[in-house]
C-alpha cells in the first residue's frame, strides 16, 4: 500500500494509449490501434477512437499486451524480508512488466492453512496482482495433504511442495485426486532427490572437469513421467514447473499427446544460459534444476515452439549477497528473474524467430492464467484494464543495481538485451517503469 | 620466461612452459634438500598461511615445511581452532588475513572452487592445496615430477591411474598436468568411480586391471576412501580388493620395470598390497621427498621469483 503514489498512478479521468501495436491472441486481434481505458476498466479498443479530452499516452512503436503473468515467483515473505517482500517482489514484476505473479509457499512458516493464504492475500499492493500458491503438503514434509480446500477458497491458486517434490508417490496421487474438486493444478517441482542428491550443476563432462558433483537430467524426467502417470490415473491437472532438459520436454510432449492434463512452463535461464555459465564457479549461475548443455536448450526451445511448454516463468529466487556469494557447492540454489524475463525472451525467442510476439503473449501471459483459472489475459471492452506496454526495440544493459527487487542474485548482470516494460496498468492502476 | 600468475589453483589453465618451468625450479630445490643445511634465506620476510579446512597430515606439513626450507614465516589454521566454527564465511576469514599483511595463502578446502573464490577476491596470492573433488596442482605437480626422474621423460609415457577417479582431485591434477605434457593416461576402477565424461578429458578407461596394468608405464594407485561402500558405490572393500588391488601376483602380468605410485595415505590390503607399497619398484617415499621441492617451488614463483634459480640458491647457501 506504500510507495503507491510514488511507484503507481490513478488517472483522474480517461486515459488512451494511442498507436500502439495491440496484440491479443485470444481474440486474435494483431493491429495498430488505440486502448480507451476508464474507472479501471476498457471502455473503447480500436483504430482513432476519440479520446475527447482524455489523458494520452503516445504508443508508437510500442506494444500493448493483456498484463504479463509470472506463475512461479518467490517472495520470501514471511520470513525472509531482507530478501524480499510481496511489495518489493511487486514492484519488480511491474518494472518487469508484470501485472501478476503467483507465489510459493516455501517461506517461513510456510504457506499450508488459510491463515497463510490471507496474509499474503493482505500484503497484496496496488502494483501487481499477487497470488499465492499453497503447499501441498502440511509444512512441506510429503507427510500429510494440506488444507487444500480451505486454502482454495481462500485464494490459493495451484498448490506445490516447489523445492521439496513429493517422494511419495501415493501421496501425490492423493494430491491430484483431491485438487479436482477445486479445479486447481499440482504444480510439481519434479526432482528425484535420491538422484541429485548432494549434486550441485549438471552431470556431464563439464562437472567432472569442474570437480562438482552432477545431477542427471533423468532425476528430472523421471519425476515428470511419474506425475503424468498419476494425472492420467486421477484424471487432476499436473503442471510441470520449470522444465530444463531435453528428456522432460518429450515426457510432456508423449503425455499431451495422450491426453493427459499437463501443463509445462520453463525459465529464461534455460533457453538462454547452458552449463558453461557455471565455469570459474560462478554461484549466479547455480539454480535447481540446474543449468544443462546446448542440447537441452534446443530441445527447450522446440518445446516452446511446438506447445509442448505452455509458458515462460522466472522461478525468481531471490538470495542474499551474503549467503550467495560462498563456495559454489554452499550457495543457495536459484536466481532472481523478474526483471529480466521480458528482455530476455524478445531477445532470445522473438528477435531469433522462434516465437512470434503473439505466441510469447500467449507464454507470458495468456497460458498461465488458463493454467492458474485466472481472470484476464485478454483486452476487451468493459474487462479490467490489466495491460503491459512495452518497447520491443529498446536496448538497454541489465544493472541489477537498479533492480527494484531487494536482492541482486542474477547472472544476466551486463547482458545487453532489447525489449523492456514501459508501462502496466493494474486494474486502472498506471505504473510506469522509470 | 618470467612466472606472471598471482595464483595456483589447478593444472588445467597453465601452460606447458609454466608447468615445466614449475618443474624445473623444483629441480633446484630438490638438490637443496639433501644438503647438510637444507635451508635458503629467499623467502624471508614473507608470511604465508596455510588454511587447511579439511584434515591433511602429510600435505600440509610439506607445505609447512617448504616454507620454513624458504625462511618464510608460516601459520597455520584449521577449522577446529579457527573463526570458521563460529560461523565466520571464508571470504571474512581470507580477508582478515589480508588485513595482518600476508603474502600467500594456502588452502585446502572441501569445496571445488573455494581457492578460485578466495583469489578473485583478495590481492594476496592463493596456492590450492586440494579442492574438493576438483584439483590438487601440487600433487599432480610432484607425481610428474616424480615420473620425470624416474622415467627419463613424460611424452608417450603410458600412465595408469587407478581407483575412486570420480572423488579424486589427485586424479584430475594428473590426467590435466600428464596431457599437456604429452603423457598417455589411462584409469581403472570400478563403473561408479569413474566420473561421466572422463575420456573427454583425455583419459581411456579400463575396467580389467589386469589388462590396465599390462599397458602401463606408471601406476599411480588412488586412495579409496572407506565410506564409499556406505554411499552404495561399491558392494564391499573385500569385493572392490579382489577386482582392483594392486598385488604382486596382478603385477607379473606388467611390465618389468613398471613404477608404483601413490599420493598416500595407503589402505595396505585395500587398493595396494603392502608387498607393491614397499616392494623395489614402488617410489611412494620419492613422491614424499620431491613434493618439498615443488611447494618450494609453487611458493617461491608466486612470491614473484624467477627462474632458473639455482645460481640465486647457490649463492645464498
Amino acid at each position: 500500500m506504500t510507495n503507491q503514489k510514488a511507484e503507481g498512478r490513478r488517472p483522474s479521468g480517461r486515459l488512451v494509449i494511442r498507436n500502439c501495436r495491440i496484440i491479443d491472441p485470444l481474440n486474435k486481434r494483431d493491429e495498430a490501434g488505440d486502448i480507451l481505458m476508464e474507472d479501471g476498466r476498457i471502455s473503447a479498443l480500436g483504430k482513432d477512437i476519440a479520446p475527447n479530452g482524455a489523458e494520452a499516452v503516445k504508443g508508437d512503436g510500442l506494444v500493448a499486451c493483456p498484463g504479463l503473468c509470472d506463475m512461479h515467483v518467490h517472495l520470501r515473505q514471511p520470513g525472509r524480508e531482507d530478501e524480499e517482500t510481496v511489495e518489493s517482489g511487486s514492484r519488480a514484476a511491474a518494472a518487469g512488466g508484470f501485472t501478476a505473479v503467483a507465489c510459493m509457499p516455501n517461506t517461513q512458516p510456510v504457506l499450508d492453512n488459510r491463515g497463510m493464504i490471507e496474509l499474503i492475500r493482505s500484503l497484496e499492493t496496488p502494483l501487481c496482482r499477487v497470488h499465492p500458491v499453497g503447499a501441498i503438503s502440511k509444512g512441506l514434509e510429503g507427510l500429510e495433504l494440506a488444507e487444500i480446500g480451505d486454502m482454495a477458497g481462500a485464494g490459493a491458486v495451484a498448490v506445490s511442495d516447489d523445492g521439496r517434490p513429493l517422494t511419495d508417490s501415493n501421496l501425490m496421487r492423493r494430491a491430484l485426486d483431491y485438487c479436482r474438486m477445486f479445479g486447481i493444478p499440482v504444480v510439481s517441482h519434479c526432482e528425484d532427490k535420491f538422484l541429485s542428491a548432494d549434486g550441485s550443476m549438471n552431470e556431464g563432462p563439464l562437472a567432472t572437469r569442474l570437480g562438482l558433483r552432477g545431477i542427471p537430467s533423468a532425476a528430472e524426467a523421471s519425476m515428470a513421467y511419474r506425475d503424468c502417470r498419476l494425472a492420467a490415473l486421477t484424471g487432476g491437472r499436473v503442471h510441470i514447473a520449470h522444465v530444463s532438459c531435453a528428456e522432460t520436454v518429450e515426457v510432456v510432449r508423449q503425455a499431451k499427446k495422450q491426453g493427459v492434463a499437463v501443463t509445462a512452463e520453463t525459465c529464461p535461464h534455460y533457453f538462454c544460459l547452458t552449463e558453461e555459465a557455471v565455469v570459474g564457479y560462478n554461484e549466479a549461475a547455480r539454480v535447481n534444476p540446474p543449468l544443462r548443455t546446448k542440447r537441452d536448450v534446443e530441445a527447450i526451445i522446440g518445446g516452446l515452439s511446438d506447445g509442448t511448454i505452455d509458458c515462460i516463468a522466472t522461478d525468481h529466487a531471490p538470495h542474499s549477497l551474503e549467503e550467495k556469494e560462498v563456495e559454489f557447492d554452499a550457495s543457495p540454489t536459484g536466481m532472481i528473474g523478474l526483471e529480466t524475463a521480458l528482455g530476455l525472451c524478445w531477445t532470445h525467442l522473438v528477435e531469433k524467430k522462434v516465437l512470434t510476439a503473439r505466441q510469447l503473449v500467449e507464454k507470458m501471459s495468456v497460458n498461465p492464467r488458463r493454467i492458474l483459472n485466472l481472470a484476464g489475459g485478454s483486452l476487451e471492452v468493459g474487462k479490467e484494464s490489466d495491460l503491459t506496454l512495452f518497447d520491443p526495440n529498446a536496448e538497454w544493459t541489465v544493472d541489477p543495481e537498479k533492480f527494484k527487487s531487494l536482492s541482486r542474485n542474477t547472472p544476466f548482470a551486463g547482458w545487453k538485451l532489447k525489449g523492456r516494460a514501459a508501462m502496466t496498468v493494474v486494474g486502472g492502476l498506471v505504473v510506469k517503469v522509470d | 620466461m618470467k612466472w606472471s600468475r598471482k595464483d595456483l589453483l589447478d593444472l588445467e589453465s597453465l601452460s606447458v612452459e609454466e608447468i615445466t618451468m614449475l618443474l624445473d625450479t623444483a629441480r633446484s630445490f630438490r638438490e637443496v634438500l639433501d644438503r647438510p643445511i637444507k635451508k635458503v634465506p629467499i623467502l624471508r620476510g614473507k608470511t604465508i598461511v596455510n588454511m587447511f579446512f579439511e584434515p591433511s597430515t602429510r600435505t600440509s606439513s610439506s607445505f609447512d615445511m617448504a616454507a620454513k626450507r624458504l625462511m618464510a614465516d608460516t601459520v597455520n589454521i584449521s577449522p577446529r581452532t579457527s573463526a570458521v566454527t563460529k560461523g565466520e564465511t571464508l571470504l571474512d576469514t581470507a580477508r582478515n588475513l589480508e588485513a595482518m599483511r600476508i603474502d600467500l595463502v594456502v588452502i585446502r578446502h572441501s569445496s571445488s572452487g573455494a581457492p578460485h573464490f578466495l583469489a578473485k577476491r583478495i590481492k594476496a596470492g592463493v596456492v590450492n592445496a586440494g579442492d574438493g573433488q576438483h584439483a590438487h596442482p601440487t600433487q599432480g605437480l610432484l607425481d610428474i615430477f616424480t615420473m620425470r626422474e624416474k622415467r627419463g621423460r613424460i611424452e608417450g609415457l603410458k600412465v595408469l591411474i587407478v581407483g575412486d577417479v570420480t572423488h579424486s582431485r589427485v586424479a584430475r591434477s594428473n590426467i590435466h598436468g600428464l596431457k599437456k605434457l604429452g603423457a598417455e593416461v589411462a584409469v581403472c576402477g570400478p563403473s561408479t568411480l569413474i566420473p561421466v565424461g572422463i575420456e573427454e578429458l583425455g583419459a581411456r578407461v579400463f575396467h580389467k586391471i589386469e589388462e590396465a596394468l599390462e599397458w602401463a608405464d606408471v601406476v599411480n594407485i588412488l586412495r579409496l576412501q572407506l565410506e564409499r561402500q556406505k554411499k552404495g558405490l561399491l558392494p564391499t572393500l573385500r569385493e572392490y580388493s579382489r577386482m582392483f588391488c594392486v598385488t604382486e601376483e596382478r603385477l607379473k602380468a606388467a611390465k618389468p620395470d613398471v613404477t608404483i605410485m601413490h599420493p598416500g595415505p595407503m589402505n595396505r590390503g585395500v587398493e595396494i598390497d603392502p608387498r607393491v607399497a614397499d616392494g623395489a619398484r614402488s617410489v611412494i617415499l620419492d613422491q614424499v621427498t620431491n613434493g618439498v621441492a615443488v611447494r618450494m617451488a609453487a611458493l617461491y614463483l608466486l612470491s614473484g621469483g624467477d627462474a632458473p634459480l639455482s645460481e640465486a640458491i647457490r649463492k645464498e647457501a
